[in-house]
Parts: structure tokens; sequence; C-alpha cells
């Protein structure tokens, strides 16, 4: 996989995606929609190019779900307090800037964990660093330090429940060290998981490049 | 038809709990002490509050076509949202419209000193 092939093969996701969110848009299904649906997709990729995102090498269906449901639960929850804090005439919260170190290396991850970081309430992610992987949120209503220890934990736990779901095999191996360090037990083992590690050695922290992490 | 009492009463409490969330939204942006906590205001409670006026919908008419555009509207408010709410404040902590004797800890301030501080003295260290 290389070259033409390569990025072509990349775009199918992508292309597929498009053609879907055209449907939607038009409510039905027809000959007429998804040719058009499809010339449209292939126009807005020329037209519009993005630098191609490597997409993980494993999927774990359950740990999606997982995650989807945990991210749900955590939304409509955080929004109530969030709400509470709002009306609450007490006292004004106190909050905190918090720099929180990922474990993972990808693109992907990183913009996942992110996002859902950020849509949950209570927390807001002030500055992003892609070169080291720190996220910078602003968390509200931390009154205590013990507090801010919870809201880093918290996404600490969000990006494992993504990495378990989508992350690469990469993603796996520098969670789980980052886990042994804190003298966890691993999110993932696993016969595919170990046969993958012994194939391709560890790339430090300061030598991985987003685009050429793992040739096959 | 009882069935289509059931869904009334669903929609009803739905949009009840999408208007409170997004009144308490707006409570927050009002009373919040400094533009990064109001974003939590303006962006947060909003994402529920709209998700549950979005469910009331769909319980209300019950077609795939409803469904599927409120679908979008969904995915594409949780998309953008938090991309929105990062650039302002990003933006609000760069012009320091923050009050910092409500915060517990800046873990970024070092770090965002260092930088300007960088840029300032030496153009050799300007990061490419």
């Amino acid at each position: 996989m290389s070259g033409v092939r390569g990025s072509i093969w990349r775009q199918v996701p992508l292309l597929v995606w498009l053609v879907v969110l055209w449907l939607f848009l038009w409510d039905q299904v027809s000959v007429l929609s998804i040719v058009t649906g499809l010339v449209l997709a292939l126009l807005v990729t020329r037209v519009f190019y993005l630098p191609p995102v490597e997409l993980p090498d494993r999927v774990n269906p359950l740990g999606v779900l997982l995650f989807i449901v945990r991210f749900i639960v955590d939304l409509v929850r955080a929004s109530f307090q969030v709400a509470w804090m709002a009306i609450d005439p007490r006292r004004v919260p106190t909050s905190s800037i918090i720099a929180v170190q990922l474990s993972t290396k990808s693109d992907l991850s990183l913009t996942l964990t992110a996002l859902a970081v950020s849509l949950v309430p209570g927390s807001l992610i002030v500055e992003a660093d892609r070169q080291d992987d720190i996220l910078y949120l602003h968390a509200l209503g931390t009154e205590t330090p013990e507090d801010v220890e919870q809201v880093r934990a918290g996404v600490l736990a969000v990006e494992e429940r993504i990495v378990r779901a989508i992350g690469s095999r990469d993603d796996v191996r520098r969670v789980n060290l980052s886990r042994a360090e804190r003298s966890l037990p691993p999110l993932i083992t696993g016969r595919r998981q170990s046969a993958w590690e012994s194939r391709h050695p560890m790339v430090p922290a300061e030598q991985y490049t987003p685009e050429g992490g793992y040739p096959e | 038809m009882t069935a289509d009492i059931w869904f009334e009463v669903a929609s009803s409490v739905c949009l009840l709990i999408g208007a409170l969330l997004s009144l308490a939204a707006g409570i927050g942006l009002l009373r919040f002490p400094d533009a990064l906590s109001r974003m939590h205001a303006a962006t947060k409670p909003q994402i529920a509050g709209l998700a549950f006026i979005l469910l009331a919908v769909a319980l209300e008419q019950r077609n795939w076509a409803t469904v599927s555009t409120l679908f979008l509207v969904m995915l594409f408010q949780m998309l953008t949202a938090p991309v929105a709410a990062h650039m302002i404040g990003r933006a609000a902590y760069r012009t320091r419209h923050l009050r910092r004797e409500l915060l517990l800890t800046d873990e970024l301030a070092d770090v965002v000193d260092r930088a300007s501080h960088d840029l300032a003295t030496d153009p050799a260290t300007r990061p490419k």
C-alpha cells in the first residue's frame, strides 16, 4: 500500500460518510440521490482537500458502545451539575486551569479526547499541545486540590475508553505503559497486540511523527 | 390510543428538561464571573438542553425522515460547539479576560509566559 493507491483507499471512509450525510439530508435513498451524493463527495474532497488522518488499525465494537453510553451518562450528569452551579445563589464557583499529559501520540486520539472532554460540561479545552500531547483545560467548580486531581484522572479515563474503543495498537501500547507506571493493570492484552508489539519496536515520544509512525 | 398519550407525556417531559437546562445556561451566562467560566454556560448545558429538545421532537414526530435530520443537527452541534468554545477560550486566556483570584491553579501560565518571553527576547528560539 503506497502512493496513489494508498491515498485513494484512505479516502473511501470519508467518501462513504459524505454520501451517507447527503442521503440523510435528502431523507430518501434513490439512485439519483446516491449518484448526486457520490459526485458531490468527489467534488468536495477535491476542492476542500484535507490532510489524511491516520485511521486506527483496530476497532472494538463493545468498546465503542461502552464509550458512547458512558459519554451520554457523563454529559447528562455534568449538565445538571453545571446548571445547578449556575443557579446556586450561595457561591461563585472556583475554577482551575489544569494540564493533562495524555499517554497516546496519535492525532485521532488527541482530537477525540479533546472533543469528548470539551463536550462534557464543566471542562473546556483552552489549549492543546500536539507536539507533547498535553491538554490544558479550564475546569469549573474545583474547590480543592483533590478536585483538580479528580478532573485529571477523569480526562485520562476518557482517553483510555477511547483507546479501548478505536485506539491504534501503538495507542494501546502507550496507554498500557502509562498505566504500568501508575501500577495499574494493562488496559488491553492479547495475542494480536503482543504479536504487533514484537514486530514494531517502540518509537520514542520525541521521535514520533503522525505521518510516518509505522510503515507496514 | 394509549401509546400516543405516553409518547406525548415523554415528549413534554423532555421539552421541559431541555428548556430548564437552557434557562440555567442563560442564568450562568449572567452569573459566572469571567469569560472562561461563561463559556461553560454558553456551550455546555446547551448541548444536553438541545439533545432533550430534539428528543422531544423525535418522540412527537416518530418518523425516520425527521429523526435522520435531527441526528445531523445534534452531530454538527457536537462537532462545532467544542471548536468554538476552544477558540473563544484560547483568545480569552491570551487577552487575560479571566479573573485569576478565582482560579485555584493555573498550569498553563508558565508555558505561555515562557513562550511569549522566548518570542520577545530571542528570534532564534522562535518555533517554526
